[in-house]
């Protein structure tokens, strides 16, 4: 494998879905305990970082943080109703990618490096 | 009882499973079938409609397989969430096509229907025992009168109710999606931790598993916990896979509340068995103080009419974002001085599939797309109006250029015509629970009759 760039690189899957009508959750399932010991760090992922990548309020993010699955999921609250005029994503399916494809340094990846 | 058996075929009736596995799952002793046949995780225009999302023939396929397995083995169905979203419609719905099913292949089975639907005149009464759950604020009373239909989600108790009453199959208006599997071992008196924690675990069906495609699971409930495998010999469950269900479509993995406590699973242990069976132990229940039951509802917000073409030019392609930013313009000016329409009169979207359509503003990769389809959703208080907007966007979804081209480009719609009404849209109006001093009483169980047996 080339060298791991995002924290798709280190896991085994990365999910989003709704968890009811008004709140999203993702999982990171990494590939073992060094992966989880990256995303695990509040140091690399935290509320801030969620609010960055997904326009939400840090204050409504929900982090969980599992070593025995070797597994960080993050839930808040949909920032877009359900099936309305400006929700893309009636079951919030594909909104993992902004954070799989979060850069795993990101102060030494510059877009397109 | 010491032990219960709960077979749960599949995660959502009318999405099939193998035949053998129910058949395998009878052979291994299931005492009870529960299967789930609702879900708000497509939208609110099931609730909002009181239609069904699943075709009736694939439901008709999927019941017929478990009402034969059940009347062959004596052993109690039981379908949660009829119907999509758990309306009365939605129970007569699947009720009727139980009842041809049974005419058809001569099932002596009693069937019992448990209504959920409410009405917001009852709900009035108790707007002071009305709460919010985070992120929803306070009930504002109207918001019940606008709803098309309010349904309130039951607990295993009514469930029991027609269980105790004779029933062979119940059919349920809205439920949690545990409470249909909790309901059976509820009422043979097993513990209330290993029960809820199965129950979360098989709502799924084979979700839980290495494979989730083979079809459902098995899970025996004791004193001391439970056992879970699949009914597909080569399929398998292990201990993560088991685990990591609990944080499927939960915001927090750990807890989850139902009408009558919280299931807690924090110190739960999952040990493997053998290489498909594990066995998990150490699941809690916490009583609540106080039984509520979880109220949904759906409105109608406005009608919305829909255009799609599509771009292949390079040269449009290449200034993709100043294109959708003129045409966001340009149907504005046009919308405004054919139809003498302004802001609040209707709202429109404007989505490139194939470039940001998804994601919009969170989107990370900017890069030329190839080719884009160019969606143009619009919203108004009525279908006329969304259509004539369309309409009248129809030229500029055809012909617009970007500011440096000299000659009108045609770009490439999909359909003709090229508007496609959508009719009513909804929204979820409620993320509320209601405290309740009985179980039941918000629910109606209508018992077979005695020309039913």
């Amino acid at each position: 494998m080339p060298d791991p760039r995002t924290i798709a690189d280190l896991a085994l899957e990365v999910r989003s879905k709704n968890a009811g009508p008004f709140w999203v959750t993702m999982e990171l399932f990494m590939r073992d305990a060094d992966g989880y010991a990256v995303v695990a760090d509040p140091g690399y992922l935290d509320a801030a970082v969620i609010a960055r990548l997904y326009g939400v309020p840090a204050g409504t993010i929900q982090i969980f943080r599992i070593p025995s699955l070797n597994v960080v999921k993050i839930s808040f609250p949909r920032p877009v109703p359900q099936g309305s005029l400006r929700d893309r994503d009636i079951h919030a399916g594909q909104h993992h990618v902004p954070l799989a494809l979060y850069p795993l340094a990101p102060q030494s990846v510059s877009p397109g490096s | 009882m010491n032990e219960v058996r709960i077979l749960a075929p599949v995660g959502m009736l009318g999405a099939g499973f193998p035949a053998a596995t129910v058949a395998r799952g009878i052979e291994l002793g299931a005492d009870v079938i529960a299967v789930d046949g609702g879900s708000t995780d497509s939208g609110p225009y099931y609730l909002g409609s009181g239609t069904a999302k699943t075709a009736a023939a694939a439901v008709a396929a999927d019941l017929r397989l478990l009402l034969r397995a059940a009347a062959e083995a004596r052993i109690p169905l039981i379908v949660g969430s009829c119907g999509t979203s758990g309306t009365d419609s939605g129970v007569d719905w699947v009720a009727g096509i139980v009842r041809e099913i049974r005419a058809a292949e001569g099932l002596n089975l009693r069937v019992a229907t448990v209504y959920s639907e409410q009405q917001p005149a009852v709900l009035r009464q108790q707007i002071g025992r009305i709460r919010p759950l985070p992120p929803a604020g306070e009930l504002d009373p109207p918001v019940l009168d606008s709803c098309t239909h309010i349904v309130g989600m039951m607990g295993h108790e009514p469930i029991v109710a027609a269980l105790e009453a004779g029933a062979d199959v119940v059919l349920a208006g809205r439920a949690t999606d545990t409470a249909i599997a909790a309901a059976y071992p509820m009422m043979k008196g097993l513990p209330a931790g290993p029960i809820w924690h199965a129950a979360k675990i098989v709502e799924c069906g084979g979700q839980c598993t290495t494979n989730p495609r083979a079809g459902g699971v098995l899970a025996t409930i004791d004193h001391d916990g439970f056992t879970i495998e699949p009914l597909d010999p080569d399929n398998a469950c292990t201990p993560t896979s088991v685990a990591a269900h609990m944080l499927y479509e939960t915001v927090n993995p750990f807890t989850m509340r139902e009408p009558a406590g919280t299931i807690v699973v924090s110190d739960a242990t999952y040990r493997a068995l053998d290489h498909r069976r594990v066995r998990v132990e150490g699941s809690r229940f916490e009583p609540a103080e106080q039984h509520t039951i979880k109220l949904e509802g759906a409105r109608i917000t406005g009608y919305e009419t829909m255009s799609f073409t599509a771009i292949r030019d390079p040269h449009i392609l290449g200034q993709i974002d100043t294109w959708a930013a003129l045409m966001r313009k340009m149907i504005g000016e046009w919308v405004g001085r054919t139809l003498g329409l302004g802001d609040g009169d209707y709202e429109f979207d404007l989505r490139l599939y194939g470039h940001n359509a998804i994601l919009d503003e969170i989107e990370p990769d900017r890069g030329p797309p190839r080719e884009v389809g160019v969606m143009l959703l619009v919203h108004a208080a009525d279908q006329r109006t969304a259509t004539a907007v369309a309409k009248v966007a129809n030229p500029l979804l055809l012909h617009l250029p970007t500011p440096d081209m000299d000659y009108l480009p045609s770009l490439a719609f999909a359909t003709s015509p090229a508007e496609t009404e959508r009719g009513p849209v909804y929204e979820f109006a409620l993320h509320h629970v209601v405290e309740v001093d009985s179980p039941t009483s918000l629910f109606r169980v209508t018992l077979p009759e005695a020309e039913d047996a």
